[in-house]
């Protein structure tokens, strides 16, 4: 008889920072050079370098911390994290141990509606290494640019219950992290990474069970995938009467399987001990309030925003994913666009051509917050239709942003959308007269519907619809609903 | 009584990367054996209540302008390699090691 | 100008004022290095074209009007722990033969923008490892005062060849002593700084918060000149002190007009019974000669003195372990040959690359750092060390400085104390506490035994107390004149 199993998952994510230059040392930290051309003494371990810590990876850091509630330390340390490895040249990670930058705090989102919150055990930060390359037999290659990227390590308390769960929370980091303009996260380019370590346990039990750590996993899919397979692998053993064995599994996407990693594994026995050569970081009260000042409003204090001031939870869910889209969305409101339906014009045309979300801050967008607000308001006036909206809308961003992956070449100047609704209001027919030969016609043609409006009033929307198609969408709505009240009485 | 053993000394030896012979190994043992037992005598030292001395320097951190500098060519750069690959640093075949999360993964 | 015996600084006012051309000078010393070496081994590599070059461009300067530097023209020897850009750099070890830097250290790159110039890179104990040079892995650096004796170390090479006028000041690193020791075994002025002092940009690690680069000179100015260029803060060294740079040289010299108020604190853990007698004999006259200077001699205490050697033995290990993790076949250094695998490229590369005494330093500090030993070893250690440090802050509320011997005996024989690591280790006992504590401490020449080795007298100052020590020293040899005996000439 299959026991109730509860899944205990804690969640290990590497956020990679995109400062200018490493952690360590100056050269740039941007991905993509030449193997090895983006290295100095100190990332490549000369004898004799020595660490200087940057500065915006610990403002970073600090902000990400401040963030997700977490308590920073006034004064923490360095310590060196060693092992053997030929992307790590130093034989040492520069990582922290005993004190690190953040602890405590707590990550939020919501699954299926629900609201969760996460705790972290602590935020730290450490240097990346470098990438191996398996080319030909026998042989590795190694190329040290990555090594000393700045990263943020996120450990969170094994509070995740689901695998479901586990891929919210790793999307709900990386909302966080582009929020905070802090970094990419993007998984598939390295530059978020997660490791899961997953157990079982009977439901109701207090006790752990062993946890395996789960590796390799490169998408919110394959975080959701891998650890599924790997909660039915140990249920399965359990059920049997057999034992789950602490070890590293490494996920293979394509067999869809967890597979145990072949090292002969010593015990790792990292020797961690404080760095010399970095004396302990402090970060004053001073600096973390003007950090904390410099936060952005965060995705769920948005999301409860938005749905308080009305906003389905979906259309706010929409909204928050990306910071660009929120302030986007927060600024066309703020020039006077009616919430609902900058909502609706922001999620359903906006964000369908605006390819990454993230072009939405830059200087060229097509359609400016406040120029999409004057399109918006206008269609709340009645002065232009839905549909003539649209058109002004595709058109102008046609003429700027039609490549989605292409950067945004130009903006819309201010009082050209302006322009153009009021030709369109023009070419609207607001003839008393047209309007009214329009209305009476189509009354004529649908008699029951006429005779039943007085029970449902609802037919007006099919009435409205009827005169705008006979006038070919050009009829000011607004005029043709009074002549339709006068008519069907 | 001795404070290490040759078993240790061997486990040491992996941790270290360092391939010791048999004599060495045995060597090695009556050395460190030696050091220990003369180190002991900190354990008399009380100690209770005393900060742990980790830097010779009373200041913090100093941080750096996070601003990119030049990088060294590539050429510099491999200049040292025992072996090198185009702009690669050539080593014998990697099997996937032990853990920590900076970069070890790559599979 | 007679280079042997030549001081630093009269070379410096010679090719300054134009009595003598830097390149002069520069052949002068590189006669007497390809003369005068073979027997005493203080070089691995002799630069002879780089001198000339730099000799022939100071000589240009100088002759052009512009100001030549303030070391213009003295010929340095450089330890071959300092990296020189272009110039292979070994820290006498296998594993870093044929090491070439692609970039140069501060302290270096100071000193030849100084206008100084660099005859070559000298011999040590392998990765600053060892007090008597035996460990280098390539040859031993035998003491001028004499061949069968030990120069000390690790800056072996460093001592003996300012001893041998060789050079005429020299860049050594101090860890546990080896500016000092050797200075003392070899009868020249070697300093330690205050720790953060001189930049450790481009000095290869030993144990890094141990780690001193500090001058050698055949006098107290001397030593004080090449300071005041080593000296001072280093954006590149997260560990440099910021504070400006003192007057050392100044100081110095203000020891000649004596020690009138100066108090010296003597501690009686320093001078135990037991000790060589001569050595005892000698530092005992030296604070008579001060105590006739002006100064008042008080006895202090530094109780915590006999925990020195383990405390400081558990911390370099600890650090050297994790230092010496780098060298591993990959990216520069030798690689053992015919690796089967990258495990066995590892271990053979470091097993065969590395002598008997980083091995054994890199074992012991794997040991300390082991999850369930921490505590116990390195953790203690780094709690000792406060108590140490807290000792010399007591004593220097009682006294402006300290004054001890530096090495409790003169050279000893090779082969005397090299199989015997803890007896080795044991030789540091009056160096190591002020590298522990992070304090400045000087070692001169204060006599000789009747064997005609020489003896050395340590001053120890307060954090960023240089200018004391100068002055203490400046005072002591202004009134003696051990400073001036030449070691023979093997001719």
């Amino acid at each position: 008889m299959a026991t109730d199993w509860e899944v205990v998952i804690g969640l290990e994510v590497h956020v990679q920072l995109a400062t200018k230059s490493k952690i360590f040392s100056w050269s740039s930290a941007a991905f993509g050079a030449e193997p090895n051309a983006s290295t100095d003494p100190i990332c490549l371990g000369l004898p004799g370098a020595l660490p200087v810590l940057n500065r915006a990876a610990v403002e970073s850091a600090v902000r990400l911390g401040l963030a997700a509630g977490c308590n920073i330390r006034t004064r923490c340390r360095f310590a060196r994290k060693h092992y053997f490895y030929p992307d790590l040249p130093k034989g040492f990670q520069i990582s922290q141990f005993d004190e690190p930058i953040c602890e405590g705090g707590a990550i939020k989102f919501r699954l299926k509606g629900e609201a969760r919150s996460i705790r972290l055990t602590r935020i730290h930060m450490e240097e990346d290494a470098g990438k191996n390359v398996h080319a030909a037999a026998g042989v590795s290659f190694v190329d040290l640019n990555r090594a000393g990227v700045p990263l943020c390590e996120i450990v969170s308390e094994p509070d995740v219950r689901s695998a479901e769960e586990a891929a919210e929370y790793v999307r709900a980091v990386r909302t966080l992290v582009r929020y905070l303009g802090i970094g990419d996260g993007n998984m598939e380019e390295g530059s978020l990474r997660c490791d899961a370590n997953v157990s079982l346990r009977p439901r109701g039990s207090e006790k752990f069970g062993t946890k395996t750590e789960i590796k390799n996993m490169n998408s919110f899919k394959n975080v959701r995938d891998a650890i599924e397979h790997e909660v039915k692998r140990q249920a399965t053993l359990l059920d049997r009467g057999e034992r789950v064995v602490q070890e590293t599994r490494l996920w293979d996407a394509a067999r869809g399987v967890t597979q145990a990693m072949r090292s002969k594994e010593q015990a790792h026995d990292y020797r961690y001990f404080p760095e010399p050569d970095l004396p302990p970081l402090v970060v004053t009260e001073l600096e973390m309030k003007a950090l904390r000042g410099s936060l952005p409003e965060l995705p769920e204090d948005r999301f409860a925003r938005y749905t308080g001031e009305g906003l389905s939870t979906q259309d706010a869910g929409v909204l928050v994913a990306d910071r660009e889209t929120a302030d986007y969305y927060d600024a066309t409101v703020a020039a006077g666009a009616p919430p609902k339906r900058a909502a609706n014009w922001v999620i359903n045309e906006v964000l369908a051509v605006v390819g990454d979300a993230r072009r939405l801050s830059g200087d060229n967008v097509p359609v400016p917050a406040g120029e999409l607000a004057t399109l918006v308001k206008s269609i709340e006036d009645g002065a232009i239709s839905g549909k003539q909206g649209k058109e002004i809308f595709a058109r102008v961003w046609g003429e700027w942003g039609k490549d989605k992956t292409a950067p945004l070449t130009g903006v819309t100047a201010t009082g050209q959308i302006g322009q153009l609704i009021a030709e369109a209001g023009q070419s609207q027919v607001s003839d008393a007269g047209a309007l009214e030969e329009a209305c009476r016609k189509v009354v004529a043609a649908h008699p029951a519907e006429a005779a039943r409006f007085k029970e449902s009033p609802k037919l007006m929307g099919f009435f409205v619809g009827a005169v705008m198609k006979e006038t070919g969408g050009k009829g000011n709505p607004k005029a043709i609903n009074e002549i339709l009240r006068k008519l069907l009485g | 009584m001795s404070r290490i053993t040759p078993e240790e000394v061997r486990e040491l030896a992996l941790l270290a990367r360092l391939a010791l012979s048999e004599q060495e190994i045995a060597r090695m043992t009556g050395d460190l054996d030696a050091i220990l037992d003369y180190v002991d005598a900190m354990r008399e030292l009380d100690t209770t209540g005393v900060e742990p001395m980790t830097h010779a320097v009373p200041f913090d951190c100093p941080l750096r302008a996070d601003v990119v500098a030049p990088s060294l060519p590539v050429d510099e750069a491999l200049a040292n390699a025992p072996r090198r690959e185009a702009s690669f640093f050539q080593v014998p075949r990697i099997v996937p090691g032990p853990g920590g999360g900076g970069g070890e993964e790559d599979l | 100008m007679d280079a042997r015996g030549a001081s630093l600084t009269a070379i410096v006012d010679g090719v300054r004022a134009g009595t003598f051309g830097a390149r002069e000078v520069a052949e002068q010393f590189l006669d007497r290095i390809a003369r005068l070496d073979a027997p005493l081994g203080c070089y691995l590599k002799v630069d002879a074209e780089g001198a000339r070059r730099r000799a022939d461009a100071i000589d240009a300067a100088r002759k052009a009007g512009r100001d030549p530097g303030p070391l213009a023209g003295a010929p340095l020897g450089i330890k071959d722990i300092f990296c020189t850009r272009g110039i292979e750099t070994t820290c006498a070890s296998k594993i870093l033969r044929g090491f070439v830097p692609p970039y140069e250290s501060t302290v270096t790159a100071r000193l030849a923008a100084a206008g100084a110039i660099s005859l070559g890179k000298l011999n040590m104990d392998e990765f600053a490892m060892g007090s008597s040079t035996e460990n280098s892995a390539f040859k031993p650096t035998r003491n001028p005062w004499s061949t069968a004796h030990v120069p000390g170390g690790s800056s072996g090479g460093s001592a003996a060849a300012v001893a041998a006028s060789l050079c005429a000041g020299a860049t050594g690193t101090d860890t546990g002593g080896s500016i000092r020791q050797p200075a003392s075994l070899c009868g020249v002025v070697g300093m330690k700084p205050t720790y953060g002092r001189v930049s450790r940009y481009g000095v290869i690690a030993f144990a890094s918060s141990l780690d001193h680069p500090g001058p050698f000179g055949r006098t107290v100015e001397d030593s004080a000149a090449l300071l005041e260029v080593m000296a001072g803060a280093d954006p590149l060294d997260a560990t440099s002190i910021p504070a400006p740079v003192g007057a050392y040289r100044q100081a110095a010299r203000a020891g000649r007009e004596g020690l009138k108020g100066v108090r010296l604190g003597v501690p009686a853990e320093y001078l135990q019974p037991g000790m060589d007698a001569e050595v005892e004999a000698a530092v005992r006259a030296a604070l008579d000669e001060l105590a006739r200077a002006g100064a008042t001699v008080v006895p202090v205490s530094l109780p915590h003195t006999k925990y020195a050697i383990a405390t400081y033995y558990l911390i370099c290990t600890a650090e050297a372990s994790s230092n010496l993790a780098r060298y591993d076949g990959v990216k520069y250094g030798q690689r053992a040959a015919d690796a089967k695998s990258l495990e066995d490229m590892y271990t053979r590369t470091r097993g065969e690359g590395f002598g008997a005494e980083p091995k054994r330093r890199i074992m012991l500090g794997a040991y300390v750092l082991r999850a369930g030993y921490y505590e116990a070893y390195y953790g203690k250690a780094l709690r000792a060390r406060r108590k140490i440090a807290d000792d010399f802050s007591a004593a220097f509320t009682k006294c402006d400085a300290i004054v001890t011997p530096t090495s409790p005996v003169p050279a000893f024989k090779f082969g005397e104390r090299v199989s015997d690591p803890l007896q080795m280790y044991l030789a540091d006992i009056l160096t190591v506490a002020p590298n522990l504590a992070g304090i400045p401490a000087i070692s001169q020449p204060c006599g000789f035994t009747k064997a005609g080795l020489p003896i050395g007298l340590q001053t120890i100052g307060p954090a960023l107390g240089e200018e004391i020590c100068f002055r203490v020293a400046g005072a002591y040899e202004s009134r003696t004149e051990w400073h001036q005996r030449l070691p023979p000439e093997v001719v």
